[in-house]
């Protein structure tokens, strides 16, 4: 009964933590559908958000107002930068060799880690972020705090959001236009550069979303706080089958849920091995991703 | 270039390489370079290791890895065991830890080469990190997260390290340029270029990457073993993700698959990090700017895929004295 007992804690733990990884992977899997570029940088706008939500939550005092509030500011923050990055940094080198626009997006990930490590209101430090008083709901043997409930139900809001928009609207159809053939896309009068600033705009709201739960539920905030969610994320937008919308939410709660159920079973030392090595085997026996698509090559 | 053997260009090569060798080194040991400078060139020729393993991946054979530091930390840890435990000369530790790197590229390969592109980059960064995450774990033998020293010669003189890791340096560059000429070299090339007429011409794709890989692994593995000694102190660190892809931005600004280029880039871009110390904490964000102002301004690279040949720059300067 015991074993049983960790195992739902674990799962409910990594549901709340695979919606974050996947909020975030979103942001990947869109940019990959559309531009073939693997924004490195996207770890880094989540520390933008979170440090956005930071000033807003430290100057109103946590409560559910400030937060929504914080939500608000962080995404505006995050998808003006996410358009201006695009516009500097990626459009210029659109049709460059893939292997260019990859060391620049690294690049910019850098300046945006190291900008904030120099600026001089953030700074190298790690800081407190504000959080609401932690309020633990017991079900029988098993606890659920008010964190990881706001954090799975505001993910899976932005996720029914985002899936109305990628599906029902007209900037969607263009995005799923644009994904599918750029070229045909703009012959049919898509202006595809306005669809890749609204997929960047998208992606980094999503991400500005991701930094403020993921700061929530790990209330410590520094610089490089991106980098590694933003590597799990994209593992996750990788195992889904990168460029596949429903692929990257699948992936992320894959990988959630495989982290906190070997912190329960395994070893909390060696779960983000093991979270890679289930990525591995996953990519070993179905290459593409579990729902991506395989790609005919023809001479 | 004629297929026999020309003994001005050897010669010229030779003269080259021991000069390249020789001077700083002999400069080094009377002090006329100062013992940091000597140590940043000598980290920089390291560097020029790893990027020519990065290069053999990325540039020759096509594939992206972004693990490449991993092989390097197993070359690093595997160096200092069989010196320390295994009680073996320095030299032979050396080679051994490259083969044992060899060794893991081809396990690691084994599986995942059939994967192509970007998942074969995940797989390679994954494999990076999970490396990492044994280092730190793995007290008895690798410390650790504090990390393991390891003293020796090297570390203490610099003109001996700056002749052993640039020697090395120009070794590697030698093989691998006759490697390069060989037919397995030439079918590596193929793949690269286009791996279905490769394959149609009965070139085995799979077995060629592999060959290509496991080079790579070999020679990151020795530049890890020469890091050990050399820095005289190994962290866990060494196997990240970050380590990877400064490797590799020293190939993309060299100009892939040009085993020049990347020499030149890892030097001038070890020795401007350094330079660019009096801006204090402003030089990390120079850094990548200059990085994306390179990829937007000369998108193939320094030298795109052609090679520094000194035979050519010979023949120019004399062809031009006699006109």
């Amino acid at each position: 009964m015991d074993s049983l007992v960790v195992f739902v804690q674990q799962l409910i733990n990594g549901l709340s933590l695979g919606s974050i990884y996947a909020l975030i992977a979103l942001g990947y899997t869109m940019v990959y559908g559309i531009v073939m570029l693997i924004n490195f940088a996207h770890g880094d706008i989540l520390m933008v958000g979170a440090y956005t939500g930071f000033y807003v939550l430290g100057a109103m005092g946590p409560s559910p107002l400030s937060l929504g509030l914080a939500f608000l500011a962080a995404m505006i923050v995050c998808g003006v930068s996410g358009v201006v990055i695009e516009r500097l940094a990626y459009r210029p080198l659109r049709n460059a060799p893939r292997l260019n626009s990859l060391i620049t997006a690294i690049a910019v990930s850098l300046i945006l880690q190291n900008g904030a490590r120099v600026l001089p209101f953030v700074g190298p430090n790690p800081r407190q972020f504000p959080t609401m008083k932690t309020v633990n709901v017991q079900i029988g043997p098993i606890g659920v705090s008010n964190v990881q409930i706001i954090v799975i139900a505001v993910s899976i809001a932005l996720m029914v959001m985002l899936n109305y928009v990628i599906n029902r609207t007209k900037i969607g159809k263009a995005m799923r236009a644009v994904s599918f053939d750029m070229k045909a896309a703009s012959l049919m009068g898509i202006s595809v550069n306005r669809v890749v600033a609204f997929t960047f705009a998208l992606g980094s709201v999503l991400a500005a979303a991701g930094g403020i739960l993921f700061a929530t539920a790990y209330p410590q905030i520094d610089p490089t706080m991106g980098a590694m969610p933003g590597l799990k994320a994209f593992v996750a937008a990788v195992l889904g089958g990168i460029g596949s919308v429903p692929g990257a939410m699948l992936g992320g709660y894959i990988l959630g849920v495989a982290e906190t159920l070997t912190k329960g079973f395994i070893s909390s030392q060696f779960s983000d091995a093991i979270s890679f090595a289930i990525l591995i085997l996953i990519l070993l026996v179905k290459p593409t991703g579990i729902v991506g698509t395989k790609v005919r090559v023809k001479v | 270039m004629s297929a026999k053997f020309n003994l001005k260009n050897f010669a010229l090569l030779a003269a080259v390489s021991v000069a390249c060798v020789a001077v700083p080194g002999v400069l080094i040991k009377f002090n006329v370079i100062d013992g940091y400078t000597a140590q940043i060139f000598t980290l920089a020729g390291i560097n020029a290791i790893m990027a020519i393993s990065v290069n053999i991946i990325c540039g020759m054979t096509g594939q992206l890895s972004l693990g490449q530091a991993g092989f390097m930390a197993i070359g690093a840890y595997a160096c200092i065991w069989f010196a320390q435990v295994a009680q073996l000369p320095l030299p032979v530790a050396v080679v051994a830890a490259g083969c044992l790197a060899a060794i893991f590229g081809f396990l690691i390969g084994f599986p995942t080469l059939k994967l192509s592109g970007d998942y074969l980059a995940i797989v390679t960064l994954g494999f990076g990190e999970i490396l990492r995450v044994i280092f730190v774990n793995l007290k008895s033998v690798t410390g650790g997260p504090n990390g393991k020293r390891f003293t020796t010669a090297l570390a203490a003189q610099a003109d001996l390290a700056w002749f052993v890791i640039v020697g090395t340096l120009v070794v590697v560059v030698i093989l691998l340029q006759n490697f390069l000429r060989s037919s397995y070299g030439r079918a590596i090339l193929a793949v690269r270029e286009d791996e279905i007429a490769a394959n149609s011409n009965g070139i085995s794709v799979f077995r060629y990457k592999m060959t290509g890989f496991v080079i790579a692994a070999f020679v990151a593995g020795i530049a890890g073993a020469l890091y050990a000694p050399f820095i005289g102190f190994v962290k866990p660190d060494l196997a990240s993700f970050n380590r990877s892809v400064d490797y590799l931005i020293y190939v993309v600004l060299g100009g892939m698959g040009s085993i020049t280029g990347s020499i030149l880039a890892a030097f001038t871009l070890t020795y401007l990090q350094e330079f660019l110390r009096f801006l204090q904490e402003y030089r990390l964000l120079f850094y990548p700017v200059i990085l994306i102002l390179v990829m937007l301004f000369r998108p193939q690279g320094l030298l795109g895929m052609r090679e520094l040949s000194f035979v050519g720059i010979w023949k120019k300067i004399t062809s031009r004295r006699k006109a």
